[in-house]
């Protein structure tokens, strides 16, 4: 039906970009464009010729695996709360916390920005970065945690209680194996946005680039080009893989709550 | 509990967003910072027609790209809902989240690829002999970037309205059409008005974030594509005139906010008299 082919148009209009992305890798050319002139797996050695580039590669996992952390940490903390106590200003305080997730990102950037360089004097390193990336990623923490905290049955964290367990060992006994799924889902989207992320990083990265700062310095040479597109393969494919483990957490902790399947990540 | 993010969120949320309102009351003159509290900046703003007509196309295109990416993710949002079996709907959810999350900046310049002069589709057009020459007013200009951000935010839009369409309670449809109804009578005034909180979150989380956004005008824009926030970017990096740089993100935020409100509350009025 009509529908169903609209929906299949729309779906090669979301993956265009991505199916285009490996013919450029494997094209032996370097101009972007049709037609195609011949297979070479030369942009990847290049890639891995580029002392500038693993060093952004590092810098970049170094921000996105402590992004991941942290974000994740103050994930647990709001969800938690938001699931199991009431307090004042309860809405007022989880709303301030989900904001960047609408805000223009550049606010975020430029605010910082002005704060650590113009106001404390401090010079910029990979921990703006971080610290950046954490109040953007944790939003998005939250949302995936929310699902796995508010789904958890309270009566068996009483039981444990009700046992002699204290609330610690209830905490890592009970809680955290049935939230396990959510977290480990939580830990591997915040690593996923923190390393894409180029808007906020930007303005806030020091002397040592992020890979997407990297990135869009080589945007402007014509002839890094391919190397790019070679690049961009890696990532997308590192991407779906991060993905789709992320996706398979997220359905196992459902499961383990003992809920029926609703909807994606958001 | 809940104090560790919240003390996050006031020291590097809440305090840099009220930093950045005491800057634009600041003046720099290259590397002198003057703290005497002034209005030059907004006053530049008002003098200078540039920061307008950036302001203002910005706004324009904000608005189209949130029409396009919401007219577009509604039929789609519906297809997962209705049309789709319920075991399979997390597995299209997930297809559709998945471009959004792979590298931005090569998504979006590989929409210059695709839209260029002797892009994909222009090419391809040509092979095709739909077209004679190349189509030219689809890149370096605003159309390319209302394609390109429809583009990158296209799950912000299709989630929201997916959310509310899953909540409609099936059996108000079938009232409907029992009580003699059409099937696009019912969609028109049954399924419609509940997505209806969908889509109105659909649009915000659309037409906010796209007002910040100063890649994909570099990139794909031209010189008549540039928006707001490349002026902000280069306030702050190349002119270092970081105090004018923060009263146009205030203004661009003052903007987006008060529209943002006022479409809310014509929604809601316009909700009102329909019940």
């Amino acid at each position: 039906m009509s529908l169903r082919a609209y929906a299949v148009a729309y779906l090669i209009f979301l993956y265009a970009p991505i199916f285009l992305l490996p013919l450029f890798a494997f094209n032996d050319s370097t101009i972007i464009a049709f037609p195609l002139s011949g297979f070479t797996t030369g942009w990847f050695t290049e890639l891995t010729e580029t002392p500038a580039l693993h060093a952004a590669v590092k810098n970049s996992l170094f921000i996105a695996i402590l992004t991941a952390i942290f974000s994740t940490l103050l994930g647990i903390c709001a969800a938690r709360a938001g699931a199991k106590y009431e307090f004042p200003a309860k809405r007022g305080i989880l709303g301030l916390i989900m904001v960047p997730l609408v805000l223009p990102e550049i606010i975020v950037g430029v605010s910082l920005l002005v704060v650590v360089v113009n106001l404390l004097d401090w010079s910029l390193s990979s921990w703006t970065v971080i610290a950046a990336h954490v109040l953007i990623c944790t939003p998005f923490s939250i949302a995936i945690l929310n699902g796995a905290f508010q789904n958890m049955d309270a009566s068996l964290e009483e039981a444990a209680l009700d046992l002699g367990e204290t609330p610690w060992s209830t905490f890592r006994l009970v809680t955290l194996p049935l939230v396990m799924p959510g977290i480990i889902s939580s830990l591997l989207i915040s690593f996923t946005i923190s390393l894409d992320e180029f808007i906020i990083a930007f303005f806030l990265t020091g002397a040592e680039p992020t890979m997407p700062v990297y990135i869009w310095g080589l945007l402007r040479f014509p002839q890094k080009l391919p190397a790019v597109m070679a690049l961009g393969t890696i990532l997308v494919v590192a991407s779906i893989i991060i993905l789709t483990i992320a996706e398979l957490m997220r359905r196992r902790g459902l499961k383990r709550a003992g809920l029926k399947d609703t909807g994606g990540f958001l | 509990m809940v104090s560790p993010p919240f003390i996050y969120a006031l020291l590097l949320l809440a305090a840099p967003m009220g930093a950045i309102l005491l800057f634009s009351f600041w003046t720099q003159d290259f590397l002198t910072l003057d703290t005497t509290l002034t209005l030059n900046n907004y006053r530049e703003f008002v003098e200078e027609p540039l920061y307008g007509v950036l302001l203002q196309r910005s706004l324009i295109i904000a608005a189209m790209v949130t029409l396009v990416t919401v007219v577009l993710a509604f039929p789609i949002a519906y297809f997962v809902s209705f049309h789709v079996a319920p075991e399979r709907k997390s597995l299209w959810l997930f297809l559709i989240t998945i471009p959004f999350w792979t590298s931005y900046l090569v998504r979006v310049f590989l929409w210059k690829v695709i839209l260029g002069f002797n892009g994909v589709l222009n090419s391809g057009l040509l092979g095709l002999g739909l077209i004679d020459e190349p189509l030219t007013f689809i890149l370096y200009n605003a159309n390319a970037v209302v394609i390109t951000l429809a583009h990158a935010f296209a799950p912000f839009a299709i989630l929201p309205i997916f959310v509310a369409l899953e909540r409609i309670d099936r059996s108000l449809l079938e009232a409907g059409q029992d009580l003699g109804e059409s099937r696009l009578m019912t969609f028109w005034r049954v399924t419609l008005p509940l997505a209806t909180p969908g889509i109105v979150a659909a649009v915000l989380i659309v037409f906010i974030p796209t007002i910040g956004d100063y890649v994909t005008p570099r990139l794909v824009g031209g010189p008549n594509g540039l928006m707001i926030a490349n002026m902000i970017q280069t306030q702050f990096l190349k002119l270092n005139n970081a105090p004018m740089g923060a009263a146009l993100a205030v203004i661009a935020m003052v903007s987006v906010s008060v529209i943002a409100l006022v479409f809310v509350w014509l929604n809601r009025k316009w909700l009102r008299v329909k019940q």
